[in-house]
Formats: C-alpha cells, structure tokens, sequence
C-alpha cells in the first residue's frame, strides 16, 4: 500500500497524476466509473444497521461524546442569517457549555460566503481563532449557476478568510452522464480554493446524495470527486428531504478506504443533514471505526454537518459527569 | 486514547435459572424415572448453569403415552382454536424474548447480537406464520381436510436451541399433532422454558413434552413404537442411523443434516456486500450452522482482491463474551466440539492449506476457536470435504460458471448454496443447476418461516418452513 | 340504580387516521330495533368522500410496501384489542340488530376469530395465489399477487359488525386500503371499531370509516377515478347495477352482492378479489 499523504497536501497532486488515464478524457473517465464494484443496496443497509447495533457506553462513550462535538461543522445556512446570528453560533462553538469548560470546541462554523469575515472576526475577537471557519460556495446549496460565477463566490469567500469551502457539484450534469464536466468543476473549484501566499482552503465537495438516489451513482461520484482533488467528501446540503444516512455514509467511507489503498491519498468525510441525537452520532463513529479505523477518527478527516445534535451532545455530556438526565433549559440555545 | 468499545454486558438478571429441571411431561415438571441427571454448562465460562433430568426409556414411553392420550383432543379441536393457541405462544416469546435471547446465550455461548436478533425474532415469527395455516390446512394444496400424523417424536440440534425447537414445533400443532421433543444435550434449557411458554399459553396437558437427555434418550425416542413420525435436525451420521431405524416401519421421517455449502463470487459481485456475505455465512453463530457458507469459491480474477478485503474484515471480528452486545463471534458449544474444529484445522494445515487468523485474544476459560481462512484448498482436502460445524473457511478457485458449479455440487451434501454477481441470468443459470435445497443470492444465511429449508442428497429430506413445510406432519 | 348521569359519545367519522366530523356539518338520527333514539351519527358527504379516497391513497405506499408478516401482526392486534373490548361491541351490536345479547356476543367473537383468521393470510395468501410457471425456453418466471389499491367497501346492512368486519379485513391484508361505507342505519359498531383500529398500530388511512346513506356516499365512490375496486356487498340490486356502471369508467374490480352468510367460514373469495396477479420474466443463462 503507498505510504499516507493528506488530500490537501502537495504530494496528493501527485498521486492523482499516476490516475491520468482515467480520467484523460470523458470516455476512460466514463469507462472507470462504471467499472467500479456494483453495490447491492440491501446488503450495504444491513452492514450499516447491524454496526449501528453496536453498544457504546461508559468511558467508549465519554470519549466519542467529546470527539464528536470536536467533528462539529456548526452550521446556520439560513436566508435569515444576520451578523448577530453568526457572532451567536461562533461563541456557541467556542464555548458550547458554558458550565463545563472542559467541553470541547467545534471543529469548525459553517456559514454562507458574506457571513464568513464576520465569524472569522468572531472567532478571533472571542479567543478562539483555532476554530475553522467553512463557507458554502458555488452556489449552493442547487448550484445552478454558471462556472464563473460559482468560481466568484468560492473566491469571495476564500479572500474573506475561509478555511474551508463546501462546494456542491452539479448533480444534473452527473445524472445526465457527464461526468467529466463535474470532474472539471471540482478541479477549477479546488484551483479557486488557492490562497496569494500559496496555502489554500480546503475542499469539501458535497453531492447531495438525496437527489443522486442509486448507491452505485454515490459510489462513482465519490471517485470521481477524489480523483478530482476533494479533500473531503459530503453528503448532502441539509436542504432536500433525504440527506445524510448511515447506509450512504458507509460507502462513502468504504471508497474513502478503497481510493486510499490505490492512491495512499487520504480523504475526510463529512455526512450533514439529519443527524440530530447522540446516539447518531455514535453510529456514524463506529462506521469510521469498523471501516476506516483511528487515521479517520480526527476532526481532520471526520466532520458532522449539524446544528442541533451539539445540544444533544452536551446534555448526553452531563448525563455522564453528573449521572442524571439533563434537559434543553441546561444548555444553551443559539 | 482510542475509540475502544467499553464492556456492554447484557443484563443477566433478566433470565432466572432454576437450579434443576425435570422433564415435562403431560403438563407437568417431574424428575427421571431413574433419578439420573446432568449438568448443563455455559460454554463461555465453563459455569455450570443448571442441572437437568436424564430421561430414560422408560420417561420416553410415558411421554409418547401422554403425547398419545393428548393427540386425541388436540387433533380434534377446529384448526382456528389450535390457531389461537400457537398466536399466544407466538406473542409470549416476543414478550419474553430478551430473557430468552440471554438465555440462549448463555447455554449456547452464541453472541446476544445474534440471540437477540436473529433466533428470537424468527422463533417467534415461525409461531405466528405456522399459527396462520391451522385454520387453513383445506387451503394448503394437500386437498379437502388433510389428516395428522399422530405422535411426533423430535430431536434438535444445539446449534439454534429454541428456533429448531419453533421449526419442529410449530408445524406439528398447528396441524393437528402432538410432540414429544428432545432438545440437544448441551443445549436443554431453552426447552424448559418453552415448557414454561405452554404453560403461560394455557396449552392442553400433553401436546408438547420435553424430555431431556443424550444421544440414549434421542434413540429411544426415535426407536418408540408408537410414534408416527421422527423429526431430526443434527448430524447426517445420526441422520442415516434413523433412516435405518424407522425401515420396515410405518413412520415418517424429515431429516434435516449437514451441509459443505458453497459461497460461490463472480468477479462482477458487488465486493464490499459479498464480504459480509462471506462473513456472515460462515462466522455467524461461531459457523455452528448447517447451511454455513463454508467453502468459498472465488473465481481466479478477483481473488486476491477479494481475500484483501476479506481478511481486512476479519480482523474488525470481536470475539469474546457472548453477553456482550459489541461481540461478533461468541464460544465454540462444547469441549468436544472444539476439539473437532481443531482436528480438522490441523488436518487442512498437515495436508497443506494456507491457514490465517487474525489476531485476536480468545478468553482464558472457556471453548474458544479463533475465526480462520485457509486458502489454496483443494476438493480433495479434508476441509473441503467434512463438515467443520465451526468459524473455519475454505478457499477454493475457478475460473468458468460451470467449473464452479461442478465444484459446488462435488460434496455429498446438498443443503444450499450462495452466488454473487450482477448479473441476474448468470445467477439464475448457476441457481438452476446447483444441487441443494436453498440458494442465496447475494445474501446468505436468510431464513423466514414463510420460506421452504431442506437439503438435497445427504443433507437430507423434507422441508421445514413456508406452505411445504406443513407437508411433514400431514397425512398426504 | 344510580343517579349519576352517563356521559354519551359522540360519534366520529374516521378518516386518514383522525375522527373528524362530516365536513357538511350534517348528522342523522340511529334509533335501535324499538326506534329509541341511540346516537347522532355523521351523515357524511360526498366531499367527505372524496376525502376519504385520498387518504386512503397516501396510506396504500406504505400499507402495501409493509411486510406481510407486519401486516399480520397488526391485524392479529386490531383481535387483541376487540376482545379487550368485547362486552361494548355485544352492547352495541344487540342495540344496532335487536338481538339477544347472546346472538350478539356469538357475533362479536366470530367477528374477533375472523381477524385472526385474515392476520393468518397475509404471508400466505402469495403462497396459494402466486407461483413458478414453467415456461417452454430458458427464463424464469413467476407470478405473485399484488394489492388493486385503493378498494371502495359498501359494508352490508344487514350485519353492521361481523359483516363490516368480513369485508373490510380481506381488503387490507393484502396491502390494500380501503374506503368503508358503514350499514346505513348501524352504522355505530363500524365507527366504533374505528376506535379499535387507531389503537393497533394500523396506519392511518388503510381503513376509513364513513357513516350515511349508502346510495349518495356509493355514487361518488363507484365514479372516483382514483379508486380501484369495489365491493358492493352493501348495495341492493338496483344500486348495485347503477354503481358497477359507473365503476366500468376506470374499470374498477367489482365485486357484486349476494347472499352471504356472515357467520359461515368466509373461505378466500373476498381475499382474492381484490389482488392483481404479477408475473416476472428473467433469462437464464451464463
């Protein structure tokens, strides 16, 4: 197997260039996407239900709590943010139990690209400047815009501090079988991820998996996100009916692993919408456990695009360090 | 810090174990006409979990004679009385469902997991299908008013204690017979306490009887002039020694024995689902199962890729106390069982298969066999012939469709059998001409009541489970 | 005997899982046997209906797609919950028929073992109704049978609960939901057993239960684009010819009055009236 190297990194360039040939042109491209191992939809539900059995408790328990706030992408993509509602969610991540300081902070604040200055502001002026601030862009969350204009809005929210950039790829030119098109999208979006000092964002390329339908249309656009350069993979915007599910996430982390042992290049996942309690989150950590094991269990390579399941996270938190249940008036709602 | 998973023990309070049981006959608790009796062990922890009677000819006989006296009335009764019946005992196990999965663990020594979700809810799932025809036999296909056998003699096997105990059951009242059962001698204890259900059921004195014992009381059983019917589920050895017993008799007979089960993968499988498959055919229930996937046919151009993923799954395998909710892979059944898997797996090693383990740390006390693959097998090798009964696999090649069927039916079993592929004609082509009872599709190990199971050739005859299953314990 | 006063109940429609009243605000008098006032039940409406068949509509994905075996489970509850309610239904069912208590009751358990006698079917009635057809070339094939959808019911009237129950539980075994025209003048086992079913895990819409005149409730049904079959055990001869000629639209699966002993074994008739059968080829070969 070929020794590690991050997506993000200068070396994952190379590695994807050993991949050239399939995706040289929209036939090889076509060829290899559809060459991948099918997936049979009730078997891959019965793997994610069984390891969703799985009974996490005591210290197994205090430990994945504290992990998985520390995966949070918290989260308002709302037409009704304001500023006031950005600076709100960034203390709320940089303090998310204010009568537990041992509580760990979010991994990172997930806004729209006008509200990125304001919560990089935030986050520094309230002390924790550590914290990433990730931007929706290219016009998420349908994405039906031109090229330049979605090249526009991931630069705009880049240039105003961005750490990360959530991109959505362009479903109908992947159900209609283009998929080259989507190739290139992500690889420009990435190159629009640059930075003047020659860092870069990094890419969080989402696929709305809700609207691709078939396992195998998941499986094919994983590849074809990560031969394009994705740093992380995502399921979905939170915006349609079906968003992130346990079966959905499974593969994806399955052609995590698999795209890992061709390339040594290692990618993030990042499932979003739909997860709200505790015990869902569990779930999602055993499936990064049992599939990809302790390289993916780091905000690094495992978010949760959420806003809700922190309160559940921090009641579940002092359920363990008081031993009785908490309630919503006990945590703080912003 | 690692995200290790923190004990999860299933409560054990949940399950109360008397510290003796008689046999249940007529209705009633009563010790062995000669006082014998036996202990009944937790093979997880060599415990021991209770004491149990040793039946003798004599019990046998006054258990037939009670069974006999019961069929009378039983057989009498309008098939939807006998219906609502088996619907109270169906929904007494899902009410009572947890204290007999941990029970079942516990003598068994297979994972809560599985106890949990697998035997209990299919134990009560065949009550309830079978619960559904006794009004219906008229409608079964068998003609107007199809009679009972009569007296049906049983004997399980340890390997799924209560749901063979359902398989054999269920059928045999709702159509009208009375049953003397013989659980496993491992393996007694959720028979009691289906003894217990019946009872809570308001079932007549009589139609069900458990007679605990060894091989002695199973033979006496079988050998009993006055049954009408043998129904076995063990080994195909004890299997053809009842053949030979009910000859020249008027009994009938359903035999249900081992099977070397090929798990057959195409290259164009879907990978990750066969994996599980591969899994799950052979390392559920420890490989305790008689259609377990044993022999894995992988076809030469995706082997190596297959095996990877394989042994890469393999290692994620919990092996360890079976009341713990995180276990995969719980204790081998008995100290004379494990001795069998182990002789067989040297015998692979010693005739030059490839074995591999992963690491896993097995227990200190206990009956424990590590889940193992051995590659480069043969047809000719020992374990691609015998039957393991244990979480050991064999891997064979081939490299056409009609190579592996030639090689999946090469076995003297015929139980089932398992395709992977995309392709829906090849899968029914290799379906059409592999000889056994029950083929999965890129599955393995289902099982649902409405479902026929039974074997071809020495896997036995007769079907258990669905419409045909009810063709058993009818008078057609 | 007691001063205390007894508190009535009002009757309810029952429809997509929820006891409204008639949307037209419309109630008649039910009188028993002896013309003593009982209750005022819901004269409903056509657009009551019309409600009605969409309900039933939003439930048939789901009701259809559940297992069989769930299917069973929930219709062997709706027996569960009737017989912990049996000495209402005899009540109600002596005041409706202006029987004995006992006839009553006989009727009542019948009713009770027919839902067990129906729960029974659900993963079985494929297994009689369906098979593997050996077909002359290399192809699997096989046929199965599937729900019509959504099934119109004109309950008899001669029987308002072991009839009602006789003809509403083959409907929905097989997956299909119905709408239920209660016997016009008793309708109120029928609502009652609405009741009972809200209470068995049964999901709302499979059954909806309608009380008024079967001819004006029966028009609208028998026209209604969207539903699929209809069983007129509850129409005379006239209405019946008039309802079967407007079903023959969207040709609807009809099936006719007759004479019916509601406490004879029911055999599958009714459960396999209201099925499609299905047949699947698939090739094979290598």
């Amino acid at each position: 197997m070929p020794i590690t190297v991050p997506a993000y990194g200068k070396e994952a360039a190379g590695r994807l260039a050993s991949m050239a040939d399939v995706t040289a042109d929209d036939g090889a491209l076509r060829r290899f996407l559809h060459g991948l191992p099918g997936v049979d939809a009730v078997g891959l539900e019965a793997r994610a239900a069984t390891l969703g059995t799985r009974s996490i408790k005591t210290t197994a328990k205090a430990y994945a709590i504290d992990l998985s706030i520390s995966m949070i992408d918290l989260t308002t993509l709302e037409g009704a943010d304001t500023q006031g509602k950005v600076r709100a969610l960034c203390a709320k991540g940089s303090n998310p139990d204010p009568t537990d300081r041992t509580a760990p902070k979010v991994a990172a604040i997930c806004v729209y690209p006008d509200m990125v200055a304001t919560a990089k502001e935030a986050l520094r002026n309230g002390g924790a400047p550590e914290i990433h601030v990730a931007s929706v862009a290219t016009a998420f969350p349908a994405g039906r815009a031109a090229l330049p204009v979605k090249l526009a809005d991931t630069r705009d929210a880049v240039a105003a501090g961005a750490d990360e950039i959530d991109m959505v790829i362009d479903r109908g030119a992947f159900l209609s079988g283009r998929y080259m098109a989507v190739f290139e999208e992500i690889k420009a979006v990435k190159e629009a991820c640059a930075r003047p000092d020659g860092s870069a964002a990094h890419l969080k390329v989402i696929f709305e998996t809700g609207e691709l339908q078939t396992y195998d249309n998941v499986r094919r656009v994983s590849w074809l996100a990560m031969l394009a350069g994705a740093d992380f993979i995502k399921t979905s915007t939170g915006k349609v009916a079906v968003n992130a599910t346990p079966p959905v996430t499974l593969l994806m982390l399955e052609a995590v692993r698999d795209f890992h042992a061709a390339t040594g290049v290692q990618v993030g996942v990042k499932p979003a919408g739909g997860i709200r309690t505790t015990k869902d989150a569990l779930k999602y950590l055993v499936m990064v456990n049992e599939t990809l094991g302790e390289p993916w269990l780091t905000a690094d390579w495992f978010r949760f695009g959420a806003s809700s399941l922190l309160n559940d996270l921090l009641m579940q938190r002092q359920k363990l360090s008081t031993g009785r249940y908490s309630g919503p008036d006990y945590v703080t709602v912003d | 810090m690692t995200f290790d998973y923190a004990p999860a023990p299933e409560s054990r309070a949940v399950v109360d174990i008397a510290p003796s049981y008689g046999l249940f006959i007529d209705g009633e608790f009563a010790p062995a006409s000669d006082g014998k009796v036996f202990k009944t062990v937790s093979p997880s922890s060599e415990e021991s979990l209770s004491e149990v009677a040793q039946a003798s000819a004599e019990d046998v006989d006054r258990a037939v004679k009670a069974a006999r006296k019961a069929f009378e009335k039983w057989s009498a009764l309008p098939g939807a009385e006998r219906a609502k019946y088996l619907f109270r005992i169906a929904r007494i196990i899902q009410e009572r469902s947890r204290e007999l999965a941990v029970l079942e663990s516990l003598d068994n020594g297979k994972p809560i997991r599985e106890s949990r979700d697998a035997d209990l809810p299919l134990v009560a799932a065949h009550f309830f299908y079978y619960a559904g025809w006794a009004d219906k036999l008229d409608h079964a296909g068998y003609g107007p008013n199809p009679r009972p056998l009569g007296v049906a003699g049983q004997v399980i096997p340890w390997n799924f204690p209560l749901l063979m105990l359902a398989w054999k059951i269920a059928p045999a009242l709702a159509t009208g017979n009375t049953v003397v059962l013989k659980p496993a001698e491992t393996t007694p204890l959720s028979a009691l306490f289906f003894a217990d259900i019946c009872r809570q059921a308001g079932l007549p004195k009589g139609v069900v009887n458990i007679l605990t014992g060894d091989g002695s009381t199973g033979a006496a059983l079988v050998g009993h002039p006055d049954i009408n019917k043998v129904a076995f589920t063990g080994s195909t050895e004890v299997g053809k020694a009842i053949a030979r017993t009910v000859a020249g008799t008027d009994k009938r007979v359903t035999l249900e024995l081992g099977g070397k089960a090929a798990n057959i993968v195409f290259d164009d499988a879907p990978i990750d689902q066969a994996v599980e498959g591969i899994v799950n055919g052979i390392f559920f229930n420890q490989g305790h199962v008689c259609c377990a996937g044993s022999r894995l046919l992988v076809q030469e151009s995706v082997q190596d890729e297959l095996l990877e993923a394989l042994k890469r799954r393999m290692r994620t395998l919990r092996v360890g106390d079976p009341l713990d909710k995180n276990t995969d892979v719980g204790a081998i059944n008995s100290a004379e069982q494990l001795a069998r898997i182990t002789a067989l797996a040297d015998a692979g090693e010693a005739e030059g298969a490839e074995r591999w383990a992963p690491d896993c740390e097995l227990p200190g006390s206990g009956y424990w066999f590590a889940p193992t693959l051995f590659t480069g097998v043969t047809q000719a090798h020992r374990i691609a012939r015998e039957e393991i009964f244990g979480p050991v696999l064999s891997v064979l090649t081939f490299r056409t469709p009609a190579e592996a069927v030639e090689k999946a039916n090469n076995t003297p079993y015929g139980l089932s059998a398992g395709i992977w592929t995309e392709k829906g004609s090849r899968m029914l082509w290799m379906a059409s001409k592999l000889r056994a009872g029950v083929i999965w599709s890129n599955t393995f190990n289902k099982f649902d009541p409405a479902s026929p199971f039974g074997g071809y050739k020495e896997s036995g005859f007769g079907r258990e489970g669905g419409r045909h299953g009810l063709e058993a314990y009818l008078n057609v | 005997m007691s001063d205390r006063l007894s508190v009535l109940k009002t009757y309810k429609l029952y429809v997509g899982g929820k006891f409204p009243r008639s949307e037209s605000g419309r109630v008649y008098e039910v009188t028993d046997s002896k013309d003593r006032w009982l209750a005022n039940a819901p004269l409903a409406s056509r657009k009551d209906a019309r409600d009605a068949v969409v309900a039933a509509r939003k439930a048939f994905g789901g009701w259809s797609g559940a297992t069989a075996y769930n299917r069973g489970q929930i219709l062997y509850r709706v027996a569960e919950m009737l017989e912990g309610r049996r000495d209402q239904f005899v009540a109600e069912v002596a005041d409706a028929e202006g029987c004995s208590k006992a006839k009553a009751a006989a009727q009542v358990d019948a009713a009770i073992d027919r839902w067990v006698w129906y729960a029974g079917w659900s993963d079985k009635v494929a297994q009689i109704a369906g098979g593997a057809n050996p077909v002359a070339g290399p192809y699997f094939n096989m046929s199965a049978p599937e729900p019509t959808g959504v099934v119109a019911v004109l309950a008899p009237q001669e029987s308002s609960f072991l009839g009602l129950v006789s003809v509403v539980a083959p409907a929905i075994v097989t997956g299909n939901t119905v709408v239920v025209v209660a016997a016009q003048d008793a309708p109120l086992p029928a609502l009652s057993l609405a009741e009972v079913l809200a209470t068995s895990d049964l999901p709302g819409g499979v059954v909806n239960l309608l009380s008024g005149r079967t001819a004006e409730l029966g028009a609208p049904l028998a026209a209604h684009q969207d539903v699929n079959a209809i069983d007129l055990a509850g129409a005379d001869a006239g209405l019946a010819k008039d309802l079967e000629t407007a079903a023959a639209d969207n040709l609807k699966r009809v099936l006719r009055p007759g004479a019916v002993d509601w406490s004879a074994a029911p055999g599958t008739e009714r459960l396999l009236s209201f099925l499609e059968t299905k047949t699947v080829w698939h090739p094979m070969g290598v």
